[in-house]
């Protein structure tokens, strides 16, 4: 079992959730974080005082998957979420140790 | 099938309406007829009766125009809420709250008094303390007029609270806005005003022009702001050791252009009601209110455009209101097209003072200094420059003295009442309630519950 997290940019969360249900991923978990990597912040004006923005809010997408799923659910974030610009994101797969169902406590394969 | 039936119930109703008005003006036609049969008019019975609904069309202008002020209350809490941190956001409501609330009950027992009582020396008044004149067959007209009054003198309260926001002490705050409504506000208000009433000021005998308060609303909670804003000192973080300046961004641009919005609505019962009379030269004055603020905000942004190379949303919303300040001195004795003017002039000057008062590290979270203190300044300058009679240098001379005495007056007494609560109650909060926030030290309430707020400063 691995774990994949993507970050990626926010206004691409829909298409990329989309294209990951098409490769037959069935459950995700969301969350809004701020980042940066090479795609450097941006400078605003407040009342005559510039600041700088240096954290950009990006989108975390984490699936848990069965290793067969990793490498379509890679393509399918890979081909959506690319805009060729600094900022596009990462994806990171990692092992997993253990997947448990809540409700049922099912544990292992079954339960992702 | 529906709609003829819609078609005839509406046909049925319109013939009972009908039906039903003919049936009143029948009743009512014989029997008014004999009322004018028994009472004959007469020349005097008439001019009477002109004069009340005169009288009466001034009450209702009056009040009107007063509970449009009063909106304005509503105006800069959310003008302020929205030009500071989400953090501090319950304690900008209650402070805006209680200007008002306060500021009510201590003008009602001192300041209308100070304000509009009979004045010998010229300097304040000295009856009408808890509202005694209100004898039980009293005129009144002393109800309305003081109504007019409370809302103007809350508005000089709540301008100093934008200044002071992020860093005060709500009890602090809550002292200041006692003696700000009682006493402060309505002894320079008798200098310019109190011939309004009971009163006759120094002031405006000696023709200083101020219709609906640059200076003495205006200017007065202006210069309070500056001299609270010093006596704090700048929210932590604000300026660095090396001299620049850092932002510390509104949490909520829609809300302070709402306020702004309201501000201007009310400042059409601000200006124009300041006749007191419903009469036609309330409308000049709403259209010189309209055209200055308007001018203000194009040429704030413009400004900001030309200095920081974006328009600036907030400058243009300052820009707003620093011509609406500037017009109300000069908005009864301008022409519309020097509104214009005075509006963009005032709108230029207000991104330049603002800028300014950074540089010399006075900290004003909201321009109220900016706005208020010096807009109003040059508003009430400006009312000799463009006067519609042509400019004298008499008049401007007079006008440079309002503008004087009311810094030299208010610095004297806010600055002195602000040291005097920095070594007594205490006047800042200290450097862990300011980082946490007012809202939860002060107050126990957090503004936005559902929402976690992640700031880097």
């Amino acid at each position: 079992m691995k774990k994949v997290e993507c970050i990626v940019r926010p206004h691409l969360m829909e298409a990329v959730k989309t294209a990951l249900q098409e490769v037959g991923v069935v459950g995700m978990t969301v969350s809004e974080v701020k980042g940066f990597g090479r795609q450097k912040g941006h400078t605003e004006t407040y009342r005559g005082s510039e600041y700088k923005v240096e954290f950009l809010p990006k989108v975390k997408i984490e699936v848990a998957l069965s290793e067969e799923l990793v490498e379509p659910a890679v393509e399918a974030v890979l081909k959506t979420a690319k805009t060729d610009k600094f900022g596009d994101g990462k994806i990171f797969v990692s092992a997993l140790d253990e997947v448990i169902r809540i409700r049922t406590g099912e544990r292992g394969e079954g339960a992702l | 099938m529906k709609a003829t039936t819609l078609g005839s119930l509406r046909r049925k109703g319109g013939l009972a309406f009908i039906a039903l008005i003919l049936a009143t003006a029948l009743g009512v036609a014989p029997a008014a007829m004999a009322d004018e049969a028994k009472a004959a008019a007469t020349v005097e019975s008439n001019a009477a009766t002109i004069a009340e609904v005169q009288s009466h069309a001034d009450y209702v202008w009056t009040l009107v125009a007063a509970v449009l002020v009063f909106l304005m209350q509503a105006g800069f809490a959310m003008v302020e809420t929205g030009l500071t941190r989400a953090k501090n956001a319950v304690n900008i409501m209650m402070k805006n709250l209680m200007d008002f609330s306060v500021g009510s009950i201590a003008f009602l027992l001192l300041g209308f008094g100070l304000m509009f009582g009979t004045s010998p020396t010229g300097w304040f008044g000295t009856d009408g303390f808890l509202l005694s004149d209100f004898a039980k067959d009293a005129d009144k007209w002393l109800y309305a007029f003081w109504m007019f009054q409370v809302v103007f003198a809350a508005t000089a309260a709540t301008i100093v609270s934008g200044a002071m926001a992020e860093r005060t002490k709500f009890s602090a705050y809550l002292i200041y806005s006692a003696v700000i409504t009682a006493l402060i506000y309505p002894v320079f208000g008798s200098w310019a005003w109190g011939s309004l009433h009971h009163g006759n000021g120094w002031l405006e005998k000696l023709g200083f022009i101020d219709f609906a308060g640059s200076t003495v609303v205006h200017s007065v909670g202006g210069w309070a702001a500056l001299w609270g804003a010093v006596m704090l000192g700048p929210r932590m973080g604000r300026y660095e050791k090396d001299g620049k300046v850092m932002a510390i961004p509104g949490h909520n641009i829609p809300m302070a252009a709402l306020g702004v919005f309201i501000l201007w609505f009310g400042w059409f019962g601000f200006n124009p009601g300041s006749t007191t009379a419903g009469n036609a030269d309330i409308a000049r004055i709403a259209v010189n209110t309209n055209l200055a603020a308007a001018a203000g905000a194009i040429a704030s942004l413009i400004a900001s455009w030309g200095i920081f190379r974006k328009p600036d949303g907030a400058m243009a919303l300052n820009g707003v209101l620093a011509g609406l300040v500037a017009i109300t001195s000069p908005c009864a004795t301008v022409t519309p097209m020097a509104s214009v003017y005075i509006g963009a002039i005032a709108g230029v000057v207000v991104v330049l003072s603002v800028l300014f008062f950074d540089r010399i590290r006075i900290d004003d979270p909201v321009g109220a200094i900016s706005v208020h203190g010096v807009c109003g300044a040059l508003g009430t300058l400006l009312a000799a420059v463009f006067h519609e009679e042509g400019f004298t240098m008499a008049r401007l001379g007079v006008q440079a003295l309002g503008v004087a005495s009311a810094f030299v007056w208010v610095s004297v007494t806010a600055g002195f009442l602000f040291f005097l609560i920095k070594k007594t109650v205490g006047l800042r909060v200290s450097e862990e309630e300011e980082m946490d926030g007012l809202d939860y030290h002060e107050h126990g309430n957090t503004a936005y519950p559902n929402f976690q707020l992640i700031e880097k400063r």
